[in-house]
C-alpha cells in the first residue's frame, strides 16, 4: 500500500501491515552526539508554561482540585473543545472543556465517583446517577462474585490496592498507529479481524472477542468524531510532525477520557516522531526550535492530564498521578541504539519547562547506548530528579526492541501485549498472619487456614518457614482466583474499547501479582535464623510482638545469608502463584513495587520480628529498610539487584537517594559517576532505579514551607511525584529514608 | 595475612578517581586537631580480614568502577599495616584493579616503598606548609611526608595533594602560596584538591567521649575555598 503522507519513508513490510516497529526500524535516524544542539524555550512556550503554572498554583490553593464536571460521565465526545490557549497552542485537545477540570467517570464504580467528588466539596449531579442506576458497574461485578474469603483478604490488607473500584489502567495502546495509519486503515483492519471470526466455532472466548471487536470499531469512529471537534480529520495519516504528534496525542486523550485506568501511560513514541521530525527538518518546514516547541506543547498537554480520586486512593497513590509514562532510548536488536534527536529533546522539556513528575520519562538503559547520551542522562537526573532508569539489556530479550513501560516498572510490547493489574499482597501481615495460626492480630480477623499458634520461647527458623509456606501457598491460590473474577468483570463492564483497538485483536495477557514488605519480611526471616526472637504474647494468646536480641544479617548490605531470603521469598511467591490457573489464560507475572502504599501497608501491619514496630512504614518497592545500610550505597544496590527478575517480570523497583557531595566534587564528576553506578547496577542485572540527587534538608525545608518549592520533584516508587502533592505522612517517609551521605 | 580494619564504604566518589570501593584501616600514628574519623586511632579496633577476603567483596563492585574507578585505602594510616595493604593491591593488580592510596605521608620505610610499587595513585595530605604547624596540629614533622612525595616524584606515581582548609588556621593566603611552591617542583602532581573543614564528626568525639581539638572552628566555606583554589591554580 502507497500513501502521499508518507512519501519520504524508507519501504516495509509496515505498508501492508500494522506494523510501527517495522516502519521505525526501516527510518529512524540514530543520534550519538553531543546535547548542545538542542533549543530553549521559545517565547510563546514560555507564555503558555507561565500560564499554566498559574493555573498549577490555584489547582493546589483549591485543595488539589481545580473544578469537576459533575453533570457529564467522560467519554471521548461528551465534552465540547477545551484550549489552554487557542491562539497559541499547537497540539491541543483537553479532557474536559476547560484545561485541569476533572471529569467523572463511574464505569468503574458509583461509589467511588460520588465520594471522589464529595472530597472536593462537590456532589455528582442527580443526571449522571440516574443514568448509572440500571447499569452495571465493575465494582458491582465484582462485589457480586466475591466469595467471603476473598472480601475477607482484603478487608484485612493482606491483599489490598485490587482494581475492584476503579480503571485497572496498565495498558497501553498503541497510539502511534493512528499517526501512521489514520483511524480508517485500523478501522478496516479490525472489521478484517471481525470477519474472520466467523470461519471458527462460536465459544465463550470468540463470543468475547467478537463483541470486543464491535466496540473497538465503534470507538475508533468515536475518536475521529473527537479530533473532528478540534478541527482535525485524522481518517488518513499524519502528514508532517505536527500532524504525528497531534494525531498521536489524540488518541492517548481518547483513551484518558475513557478510562480512569491507575495508569495511563504513553508508551514509546520519542523516536517515533523524530522519523516525522527529521523527514519535516529535511524539507526544510521544521527548525529545531520548532521541533523542541512541538515537543513542549505535547509535554504541557501531558502535564494537564488529570483524574479525580477519592482520598484512599490517594493513600495508595500519593501526589496525584498518571503515570503518563514514556520508555525512552534503548537499543535494537540490530544493534543500532535507539536514541535519537529526538530522545534528547523529551528530555530537555525537564529543562524547557521546569521540572515536574510528569510524564514519567523512563530511560531504557544499555550498556551500549551512546556516552553522550548516557552523560545527558546523568545530567538531566542530577539538575532535576525526575527520570528513572530501567535495564534495557535485561529486557530486550524478552520483549524485543519495541516494548514500553506501563505504570512504574512493567514491561510489555507495544500493541501486543497487555497486562491485568493486581496491586499487591502484604508478606510481612501474612508471616505474622502464619505465625499465630491465621488470625491478623492488626484487624482482629481469623484468615486462612486456622492452627494453633506457634508456641515457642524463641522462633525457630525451620518451624516458621513450614508454617509461612502453607500460607504463601493458601494466599496464592486465594489471590489469582480473586483477581480472575476483577478482570472477568473489568472486561465486562469496563472493558478498554479505545486502547484495546490499537492493540493487534490477538494479545498476550499477563496477570501481573505483587508483593510490598519484601525487605521487612527477610530481615524477619533473616532475625529469625541469626539472632533471637522470643515472641511476645497479649492476653488472648496471639503473638502481638517480639523480642529480639542479637545481631543478624540485613538486607542491604550485600550479604547473601539475607540476601537469599528475599530472593528465595519472590522466587516461591511466583511459583505458587503459577499453580492456579487464569483468566483467559495470562501469564502469571511478580513486581516487588508499593507505589507510595508502602506507608499504608505499614500502617495496617502489627509488629515485625526485624524490629520494626507495628504501624511503621515498610520500605517503597524492593527497597532494604531505610538506614539498615552499613556499608554504603552500592551494597544496597547488589543486594537489590540480586532479587531475579525472572522470578519478578513485572518489575522491581529501587528507589535511590544520594547527595550531591556524595556523588563526586564537580559537576562532571558526578554526571560520570552517576554513569558508571548505572552501568554497574545494569551489570548486575538489575531491573530498575529511581535516582534523586538531593540533601534531605531540601525536603525538609520544602515540609515546612511549601510554598517556597512549588515544583519540587522527587521520584518515589516508580514513579516522581511534586513533592507538595503528597500527604505528610508520605512526606515525613520520603524524609525518613536513606540519602546515602559521604562518611 | 590478615589486617584490621575499620569499616568499608561500597560507593566512594571523593577519595580518587571515579567510583571506587574504600576501605578503612584501623589505627593511626597521627593525632591531628582536624581528624574526622577519630573512631580510626586505636590500633586495637576494627575487625580482622585476610586481604582475599577483601578482595571477594572489591570483585562485586568491580562493574561499577568504569574506566577511571577502583579501589582506595584510607584510614587510619594504611602505611602502618603496608605489607598487608601490599599484599592486598597485589591481588586487585592480578584482576587488574586500580589501586589508589588515601595517606598522610609520615611513614617512609622499606614496607611502604614496596606497598608504593602497587600504588596506582596516592592521595597524599600535605596538612599544612611549615614544620611548625605539621609540629602542633598533627603530631611528626613536615620531613617525612616531604620526602614521602619526592619518592613517589621518582617513581613517577601520580599524585593527589589533599588539604583541609581549617578557618582561622590555615585558610590564609601565605599558606597557600607556600603549598603552591611545593606543588611546583613536583611534577607527579597532576591534581590539588582543597577540603573544606567540616564538624559533623563532633558526634564521634562525643559518643567516644573524646575531645574535639577543633572543635571551637568554623567549618569552612565554598567560596572561600574557591577563592583559595583559584590563587593556586593561577
Amino acid at each position: 500500500m502507497e500513501h502521499k503522507n508518507w512519501n519520504g519513508f524508507n519501504k516495509g513490510v509496515w505498508q501492508d501491515e500494522i506494523n510501527v516497529r517495522d516502519f521505525i526500524q526501516q527510518n529512524y535516524k540514530e543520534y550519538d552526539g553531543e546535547a548542545t544542539f538542542l533549543a530553549d524555550a521559545t517565547p510563546r512556550t514560555k507564555t503558555l508554561m507561565e500560564k499554566l503554572q498559574r493555573l498549577f498554583a490555584v489547582e493546589r490553593q483549591l485543595g488539589g482540585v481545580f473544578d469537576i464536571d459533575t453533570t457529564t460521565v467522560t467519554s471521548l465526545t461528551h465534552y465540547s473543545p477545551g484550549y489552554l490557549d487557542k491562539e497559541n497552542e499547537i497540539i491541543v485537545g483537553l479532557q474536559t472543556n476547560r484545561p485541569l477540570k476533572r471529569g467523572v467517570n463511574p464505569f468503574g464504580g458509583m461509589r467511588m465517583a460520588k465520594q471522589s467528588c464529595e472530597a472536593y466539596g462537590y456532589q455528582l449531579s442527580e443526571k449522571v446517577q440516574q443514568e448509572f442506576r440500571f447499569r452495571t458497574t465493575h465494582n458491582d461485578g465484582v462485589f457480586r462474585a466475591y466469595t467471603d474469603e476473598m472480601r475477607a483478604a482484603r478487608k484485612c490488607h493482606v491483599i489490598t490496592g485490587l482494581p475492584d473500584a476503579y480503571g485497572r489502567g496498565r495498558i497501553i495502546g498503541d497510539y502511534r498507529r493512528v499517526a501512521l495509519y489514520g483511524v480508517d486503515k485500523l478501522i478496516a483492519e479490525k472489521k478484517k479481524d471481525k470477519a474472520a471470526l466467523a470461519e471458527g466455532n462460536f465459544n465463550t472466548d470468540q463470543v468475547r472477542l467478537d463483541e470486543e471487536l464491535f466496540q473497538q470499531i465503534t470507538f475508533l469512529g468515536y475518536l475521529k468524531e473527537m479530533a473532528q471537534m478540534y478541527g482535525f480529520d485524522i481518517s488518513q495519516p499524519a502528514e508532517n510532525a505536527r500532524e504525528a504528534i497531534q494525531w498521536t496525542y489524540f488518541a492517548y486523550l481518547g483513551a484518558i477520557k475513557e478510562q480512569n485506568g491507575a495508569a495511563m501511560s504513553l508508551g514509546r513514541v520519542s523516536t517515533f516522531f523524530d522519523i516525522y521530525i527529521e523527514r519535516d527538518i529535511a524539507n526544510g518546514t521544521l527548525t529545531e526550535e520548532g521541533a523542541q516547541e512541538l515537543m513542549d506543547d505535547f509535554v504541557m498537554k501531558l502535564r494537564m492530564a488529570r483524574h479525580l480520586r477519592t482520598p484512599e486512593y490517594n493513600e495508595l497513590f500519593g501526589g496525584d498521578p498518571m503515570w503518563i509514562t514514556e520508555a525512552i532510548g534503548g537499543m535494537g536488536e540490530d544493534g543500532r541504539t535507539l536514541v535519537t534527536k529526538n530522545s534528547f529533546r523529551v528530555l530537555n522539556t525537564l529543562y524547557t519547562l521546569g521540572s515536574s513528575p510528569e510524564p514519567n520519562l523512563t530511560v531504557l538503559w544499555s550498556k551500549d547506548l551512546p556516552e553522550n547520551f548516557k552523560k545527558f542522562c546523568a545530567k538531566v537526573s542530577a539538575d532535576t530528579d525526575s527520570i528513572q532508569y530501567e535495564n534495557d539489556d535485561l529486557m530486550r530479550p524478552i520483549y524485543g526492541d519495541d516494548y514500553a513501560i506501563a505504570c512504574c516498572v512493567s514491561a510489555m510490547e507495544v500493541g501486543k501485549q497487555m497486562q491485568f493489574f493486581g496491586a499487591r499482597c502484604n508478606l510481612p501481615k501474612l508471616l505474622l498472619i502464619a505465625i499465630n495460626g491465621g488470625y491478623d492480630t492488626s484487624s482482629k480477623m481469623h484468615i486462612g487456614p486456622q492452627m494453633p499458634v506457634l508456641d515457642v520461647e524463641k522462633l525457630d527458623y525451620d518451624e516458621v518457614m513450614a508454617r509461612y509456606e502453607i500460607y504463601i501457598e493458601w494466599l496464592s491460590r486465594l489471590y489469582v482466583n480473586t483477581m480472575n473474577i476483577i478482570h472477568y468483570m473489568h472486561d465486562k463492564y469496563a472493558y478498554e474499547k479505545t486502547q484495546m483497538a490499537l492493540h493487534d485483536t490477538e494479545v498476550h495477557r499477563f496477570m501481573a501479582f505483587g508483593v510490598a514488605g519484601l525487605s521487612v519480611v527477610a530481615d524477619s526471616l533473616s532475625a529469625i535464623k541469626y539472632a533471637n526472637v522470643a515472641p511476645v504474647k497479649d492476653e488472648n494468646g496471639f503473638i502481638v510482638d517480639f523480642v529480639t536480641t542479637g545481631d543478624f544479617p540485613k538486607f542491604g548490605n550485600d550479604d547473601d545469608r539475607v540476601d537469599l531470603i528475599a530472593k528465595d521469598t519472590a522466587h516461591k511467591v511466583i511459583t505458587e502463584l503459577r499453580k492456579t490457573p487464569t483468566y483467559r489464560n495470562a501469564e502469571h507475572t511478580l513486581s516487588v513495587l508499593t507505589i507510595t502504599s508502602n506507608v499504608m501497608y505499614g500502617k495496617n501491619t502489627a509488629s515485625t520480628p526485624d524490629g520494626r514496630k507495628a504501624g511503621e512504614p515498610f520500605a517503597p518497592g524492593a527497597n532494604p529498610m531505610h538506614n539498615r545500610e552499613e556499608n554504603g550505597a552500592l551494597a544496597s544496590l547488589n543486594s537489590v539487584a540480586k532479587i531475579s527478575y525472572d522470578d519478578c517480570r513485572d518489575g522491581i523497583s529501587n528507589t535511590f537517594s544520594i547527595t550531591p557531595d556524595a556523588l563526586g566534587k564537580t559537576e562532571e564528576e558526578r554526571i560520570d559517576n552517576l554513569v558508571s553506578i548505572l552501568d554497574g547496577y545494569f551489570a548486575k542485572n538489575a531491573h530498575h532505579i529511581n535516582v534523586n540527587v538531593l540533601n534531605r534538608e531540601t525536603l525538609m525545608k520544602a515540609y515546612e514551607n511549601p510554598d517556597d518549592y512549588p515544583n519540587l520533584t522527587i521520584r518515589v516508587s516508580g514513579y516522581a511525584v511534586n513533592f507538595n502533592k503528597l500527604s505528610r505522612e508520605h512526606q515525613k517517609e520520603v524524609i525518613s529514608r536513606t540519602f546515602h551521605e559521604t562518611m | 595475612m590478615n589486617g584490621r580494619i575499620h569499616s568499608f564504604q561500597s560507593l566512594g566518589t571523593v577519595d580518587g578517581p571515579g567510583v571506587r570501593f574504600v576501605v578503612f584501616f584501623q589505627g593511626c600514628n597521627l593525632r591531628c586537631k582536624c581528624c574526622h574519623n577519630p573512631d580510626t586511632w586505636d590500633h586495637a579496633g576494627g575487625t580482622e580480614y585476610a586481604a582475599s577476603d577483601i578482595l571477594k567483596k572489591v570483585i562485586r563492585y568491580r562493574e561499577y568502577f568504569g574506566e577511571e574507578g577502583g579501589i582506595t585505602l584510607s584510614g587510619g594510616e594504611p602505611l602502618l599495616q603496608a605489607e598487608f595493604a601490599h599484599e592486598l593491591f597485589s591481588l586487585c593488580h592480578a584482576e587488574g584493579i586500580h589501586t589508589c592510596l588515601d595517606t598522610s605521608g609520615s611513614i617512609l620505610n622499606d614496607k611502604a616503598k614496596t606497598l608504593l610499587d602497587e600504588t596506582d595513585r596516592v592521595l597524599l595530605d600535605i596538612k599544612y606548609t611549615t614544620d611548625e604547624q605539621y609540629r602542633e596540629n598533627v603530631g611528626c614533622g613536615m620531613k617525612t611526608p616531604l620526602d614521602f612525595l619526592h619518592y613517589l616524584n621518582e617513581k613517577k606515581i601520580p599524585v593527589t595533594i589533599r588539604q583541609v582548609i581549617i578557618p582561622t588556621v590555615n585558610d590564609d593566603e601565605e599558606n597557600i602560596l607556600a603549598l603552591k611552591e611545593i606543588i611546583k617542583k613536583y611534577p607527579c602532581i597532576d591534581k590539588v584538591e582543597l577540603l573544606p573543614f567540616r564538624k559533623i564528626c563532633q558526634t564521634k568525639y562525643d559518643n567516644m567521649k573524646l575531645h574535639f581539638p577543633f572543635g571551637d572552628r568554623p567549618e569552612g566555606k565554598k567560596d572561600k575555598i574557591d577563592a583559595l583554589y583559584k590563587l593556586l591554580i593561577k
